[in-house]
């Protein structure tokens, strides 16, 4: 048991915080205005290898494991850099590694490791529940190939993608379709994010699509875990940063003549931000370890968004009324942290979903054996 | 990083969990799991037994019974023992004044002392808090002054663990009260409590029970033999045992236990055929609680992994304020999957209402002390928010 990273994980981690450093200062620049990142940092992460970091080698990928994901997103979430990584890596990109036909990974894992290529997962639906039924997008097959109807709707970075990766449902069942994002039959409509983002509605008329792989419902829902985890990965970044930035304006903010952290109210409120951050950052370890070691596990992901909503509701709301009035302008850090927090907590499931998948069979599952 | 057990681990892993469900008494594991008070007696049974296989003082110095064995594996010998409802070596003993006595005693006392304290032939208990010093412990009044050979001690502690079992104390006392800091001029002396002038009162809690004493000392005199490494440095060895008494307080072990125990007085059915946890809000906090325990475990095995050189990490402050939330939250759910089952705290045997239920709110009531003791969690707040964040 070991839960310590290595030298090369340690150099890997130092490259990008490097990188991504150096953009810190553009961001409400770059995200006042689509695609909302940075294409010249996109190169710059391609040039590293990090568009392809999970991908084999055949691929023109680098084989890492999720470990190794954890490390970039991470780092992603401490400077909440807008670039769509773990979106188009590890969402659609994995997904097409996993899934997709030895074609279509020949065709597009080395563009997207290459910076050359963005592609997307275009499940969500609007008012539609967490979960990997496809329910607004018919898929139909008319001999020569597929067209898909209907709507994705929020799709994040939808708009700025070549490739999007559709659920769409065939009869019964739900199954994933490549779909060209320029060709006719789609059109998009992009508009901003609460986390200063973007993201699209996407309309889809007859639109050509070829099915990835034979992947259906199963693939989803382990794309959903690796999504999951590396999501995770960034929030735990982010609730550092929260927590870090929040006790240092503590310490030097005065207000009646002296500093923040003379008040004993403020500073437990502080520990308990801290408590929270660790036992997120815990459990976020355990899961990346778990999905390097033994593959996508639902439930393992369920129990990952359960704590992460409840921990990083708490250091988001705490930060910001820490900050005072400070923490709701859009001018300081801290606002934009909770609202990037808020998001994620919502994008694959909230905690109340996963505490109810956790919940499931309860009364017949034993604890989760640590040690072993 | 790897979540598997070494295979050196994962085989103590293997051995400890034998020795502790089939050497130590099953009545013993029976009324542990159930939660039931452990008499004197089952309490030393289990500690001769755990030291007849060198399981009762792992983290002492090898010499005197110690394994030398990593954070990483007191960690499994914690877990696997709680888990297995076997009764930790008494604490006082084996986490408290053993390894003090250890470090900073003479030889003649490490002879005289060591193996009758992890055999616990000797019960000891803990003389430290006093009526006006609680977590703000430097603040002791009780005195030592020197006559000959002797100290002698007149003062009052209080909130003496199982004191009334105990054959010693051993306790902070203040021996030079001119000392330019309050942290300075307190020793560290032992004494058995049976010497002329020591008298016990018990304190009865909000359970009903006893398990905390107040002692006073009237002109006690102890053997100046008896005083811990130098005079007036008692602060030190203090400072030291209470890192130690930090160690393990989480009890993830045992809370695991309770709800796994809970959970299938939960799941029995009740007079109508229905279930307490077939009810969508209980069965959430079992869940809830759940994951909560996972995460906590996974942070005490990151602590453990951790540590260097036995030193606490700053970071078991976290461990102490969770760990007592989970344990306090794991009774009060107790309670309210006993329902009105709950007035029969009073019923004996014969009563058809299951113990558990009975004892349920005074177990709640208990528990409460976990937030309050070993440093209160407002201390533990304090040291997260000045040693850790620096504010």
């Amino acid at each position: 048991m070991d839960f310590t990273y290595d030298t090369e994980q340690l150099a890997l981690r130092d490259a990008v915080r490097g990188i991504l450093g150096e953009s810190v200062g553009n961001r409400e620049k770059i995200t006042a205005t689509e695609p909302g990142w940075d294409r010249e940092v996109w190169g710059k992460l391609a040039e590293m290898g990090l568009l392809g970091l999970p991908f084999d080698e055949a691929y023109d990928g680098a084989g890492a494991t999720a470990v190794e994901v954890g490390i970039v997103a991470q780092e992603i979430g401490r400077v909440l850099a807008p670039e769509p990584f773990i979106d188009v890596v590890v969402g659609a990109g994995q997904l097409i590694a996993d899934a997709g036909s030895e074609e279509q990974k020949r065709e597009l894992l080395p563009k997207i490791a290459a910076g050359e290529l963005i592609a997307v997962v275009a499940h969500t639906e609007p008012r539609a529940p967490h979960g990997t039924a496809a329910y607004g997008v018919t898929a139909t097959s008319n001999g020569d190939g597929w067209t898909l109807d209907g709507v994705k709707e929020p799709v994040r970075h939808g708009g700025a993608a070549d490739v999007l990766i559709v659920s769409a449902k065939d009869v019964d069942a739900t199954r994933l379709f490549v779909v060209d994002a320029t060709a006719t039959g789609v059109s998009r409509t992009t508009y901003s994010t609460p986390d200063d983002s973007y993201a699209a509605r996407i309309v889809l008329s007859g639109a050509a699509a070829t099915p990835l792989g034979d992947a259906g419902e199963e693939a989803l829902a382990s794309a959903f875990v690796r999504l999951q985890t590396a999501y995770g990965a960034e929030a735990i970044g982010a609730m550092e940063v929260s927590v870090e930035t929040t006790v240092g304006y503590l310490k030097t903010r005065k207000q009646f003549g002296v500093t923040l952290s003379k008040f004993q109210a403020l500073t437990f409120r502080a520990a308990d931000m801290y408590t929270s951050l660790e036992l997120a950052r815990s459990i976020s370890t355990w899961a990346t370890m778990s999905l390097a070691e033994s593959g996508p596990d639902a439930l393992v992901g369920s129990r990952l968004q359960a704590e992460l909503g409840r921990t990083g509701r708490h250091i988001s709301q705490e930060s910001i009324q820490l900050h005072g009035g400070i923490g709701v302008t859009a001018e300081y850090s801290i606002g934009h942290y909770a609202a990037r927090l808020t998001v994620l907590d919502r994008t694959l499931g909230n905690e109340a979903y996963h505490l109810a998948r956790i919940t499931d069979g309860v009364a017949d599952r034993g604890i989760v054996e640590l040690l072993h | 990083m790897r979540l598997a057990l070494s295979a050196e681990d994962a085989q103590l892993q293997q051995e400890l969990r034998e020795f502790f469900t089939t050497k130590v008494p099953q009545e013993i594991r029976d009324a542990v799991r159930h939660g039931e008070e452990l008499t004197k007696e089952q309490i030393v049974e289990t500690q001769r037994v755990l030291n007849a296989g060198g399981y009762a003082v792992p983290n002492w110095p090898v010499e005197w019974g110690g394994r030398g064995w990593t954070p990483l594996q007191r960690h499994i010998w914690l877990d696997e023992m709680q888990t297995a409802g076997v009764p930790s070596p008494l604490p006082f003993n084996a986490s408290m004044v053993g390894p003090v006595i250890a470090t900073f005693g003479s030889q003649e006392q490490k002879e005289r002392f060591l193996p009758a304290t992890a055999n616990l032939d000797i019960w000891w208990c803990q003389g430290f808090s006093e009526p006006d010093a609680g977590s703000d412990l430097a603040s002791l009044r009780t005195t030592a002054v020197r006559d000959g050979d002797e100290w002698v001690v007149n003062g009052q502690k209080t909130w003496t663990t199982l004191g009334q079992y105990a054959d010693w104390i051993f306790c902070l006392v203040r021996t030079n009260p001119d000392a330019p800091k309050k942290q300075q001029g307190i020793s560290f002396v032992l004494f058995e409590m049976s010497t002329p002038g020591v008298t016990v009162r018990p304190i009865k809690l909000i359970d009903g029970g006893y398990e905390v004493n107040e002692v006073f000392f009237d002109n006690v005199r102890v053997p100046a033999d008896q005083l811990v490494g130098e005079e007036n440095r008692g602060w030190d060895y203090a400072k030291f045992l209470l890192g130690n008494e930090r160690d393990g307080i989480g009890a993830t072990g045992s809370t695991k236990l309770r709800l796994q125990v809970l959970k299938e007085h939960a799941s029995a059915s009740l007079a109508d055929g229905s279930r307490p946890i077939d009810d969508p809000a209980v069965a959430t906090r079992f869940a809830s609680l759940e994951n909560q325990l996972l995460s906590l475990e996974l942070t005490a095995l990151r602590v453990a992994a951790a540590s260097k050189d036995g030193k606490p990490d700053p970071v078991s402050s976290i461990l102490k304020l969770t760990g007592s939330q989970l344990q306090q939250a794991v009774s009060e759910l107790a309670v309210d999957v006993a329902g009105a089952d709950v007035l029969a705290a009073g019923a004996g045997d014969d009563s058809d209402v299951p113990a558990w239920a009975g004892d349920s709110v005074p177990t709640y009531l208990n528990l409460r002390k976990v937030s309050i003791y070993g440093g209160s969690n407002e201390v533990q707040r304090q040291i997260i928010a000045g040693t850790i964040l620096g504010l």
